[in-house]
């Protein structure tokens, strides 16, 4: 164990989870992070398409990061993405239409997630495919627990429920709060998670924190 | 189209049903895009650049412009590669991979006129461009586009434009809070993105808040 986190990829693989996890460190992919986390359903589903997503994308950018011309490297890591992309979407599609229906755009602007583009870009265009393999899915967890975090609290407050089940004896003493289920809850959930994750979490860049405002 | 209080306000504004009716119908679309609908408050698109940008009004001005272009114009012929492309031929499981080349060409189509055609505007839009092309409410645009039921070449024209005004009107209110706020005390957690989304939650409170009014 203490040998694999001296390796390149245990180091990003871990280093993703929390410490500069990409949503609340490195503020990437915060659009879905706020429009699917209503559901517990659709957040789950959605956290499966990015790593699946995020972890090949890497694998591919950098088993072919030594042929691709630098000039249109960005147009082909974004092809390369768009396809994962559409096996997702093909997936979601058969197995779970009815989420599809609620969360179809989203899963199309997996896409222009940030956080897979700047993986790609920072770490396997200059990295070896294992390494990269485990980067991406470091990045993909770290999403994952940021947004089940907080689809934990807004489901339940918002709608009594968690997996579309009542939660007991929930409609006995608890007064749905709407506003939890629609868009201000989930910037206001995101930015208490996001303050919780930079109080729990030091970063060794955290000297440019002084700037950030 | 739902009969709401502000469509038929227009309908009788404007007299007989019919032709103003089709204008009362886009002006509902324009309008509802760009408030009660808003890409960036609530459905979220365009996040990244919004809480990169959104420090300086000037520079959040000039990336505001720049989409509300690009989305228009991506929107419009996003619409006809899907009217006349790839629904005909059944290739809408290729339109991901269509519509990011569409936006990538166009944006670096738009960059080589300006620079050509007019160097003032360029320096003014020009760094901004090739951000645009991974900022998603352009291609979030597009996509929602899509899932409207009915819409034709016009309302698609102007649901972009009103899309994209709507993303311009968040940044530029939200820079101008944040220029307010630069010298006040938040908690160190909550410096740079925290604070801004807490502001940006209020904002879309707002917003979300006219959404009965307007609806389609």
């Amino acid at each position: 164990m203490v040998a694999f986190r001296q390796t390149i990829g245990g180091k990003a693989l871990i280093g993703n989870l929390w410490r500069d996890n990409p949503v609340f460190r490195q503020v990437l992919g915060v659009c879905s992070t706020l429009a699917v986390t209503n559901l517990m359903k659709n957040t789950v589903l959605m956290c499966l398409g990015l790593l699946f997503t995020v972890a090949f994308s890497n694998l591919t950018v950098s088993l072919l990061r030594n042929h691709i011309p630098r000039q249109v490297r960005m147009m082909v890591q974004v092809l390369i993405i768009a396809s994962y992309v559409i096996v997702v979407d093909i997936a979601l599609r058969a197995y779970f239409p009815d989420v599809h229906g609620l969360i179809g755009p989203y899963v199309g602007l997996i896409i222009t997630n940030c956080i897979i583009m700047g993986r790609c870009e920072a770490f396997a265009s200059q990295n070896p495919p294992w390494a990269s393999f485990l980067d991406g899915v470091g990045a993909g967890v770290g999403y994952s627990l940021v947004l089940i975090l907080i689809a934990l609290v807004r489901e339940p407050l918002g709608f009594g429920t968690l997996f579309g089940m009542d939660l007991p004896g929930v409609d006995l003493w608890w007064h749905q709060w709407t506003i939890m289920v629609m868009p201000p809850g989930a910037f206001f959930m995101l930015a208490l998670v996001a303050w919780i994750g930079v109080a729990t979490s030091r970063s060794d860049n955290d000297n440019r924190e002084g700037e950030a405002k | 189209m739902n009969h709401l209080p502000i469509s038929l306000f227009l309908a009788n504004i404007e007299g007989a049903p019919g032709a103003s009716g089709f204008f009362a119908q886009l002006l509902v679309i324009f309008l509802a895009a760009a408030f009660t609908d808003n890409i960036l408050l609530t459905r979220f698109l365009g996040m990244c650049s919004f809480l990169a940008i959104s420090r300086h009004m000037a520079t959040s001005f000039g990336l505001g412009l720049a989409v509300v272009f690009v989305t228009t114009c991506t929107a419009a012929i996003n619409y006809l590669v899907h009217t006349y492309l790839t629904k005909p031929f059944g290739l809408e499981f290729l339109e991901y991979i269509i519509f990011i080349v569409v936006i990538a060409a166009f944006v670096q189509l738009v960059e080589m006129i300006i620079e050509r055609y007019s160097p003032p505007l360029y320096y003014t839009l020009g760094i901004f461009l090739p951000l645009i092309t991974v900022n998603c409410a352009i291609l979030g645009v597009s996509l929602f586009m899509l899932t409207r039921e009915g819409y034709g070449f016009a309302q698609s024209l102007v649901f972009g434009a009103g899309s994209g005004l709507g993303w311009l009107v968040a940044i530029v209110l939200m820079a101008g809070i944040r220029e307010r706020i630069r010298e006040d005390k938040v908690p160190v957690g909550l410096r740079g993105a925290g604070i801004t989304l807490i502001v940006t939650g209020i904002l879309a409170m707002g917003f979300v808040g006219f959404s009965a009014m307007i609806s389609f």
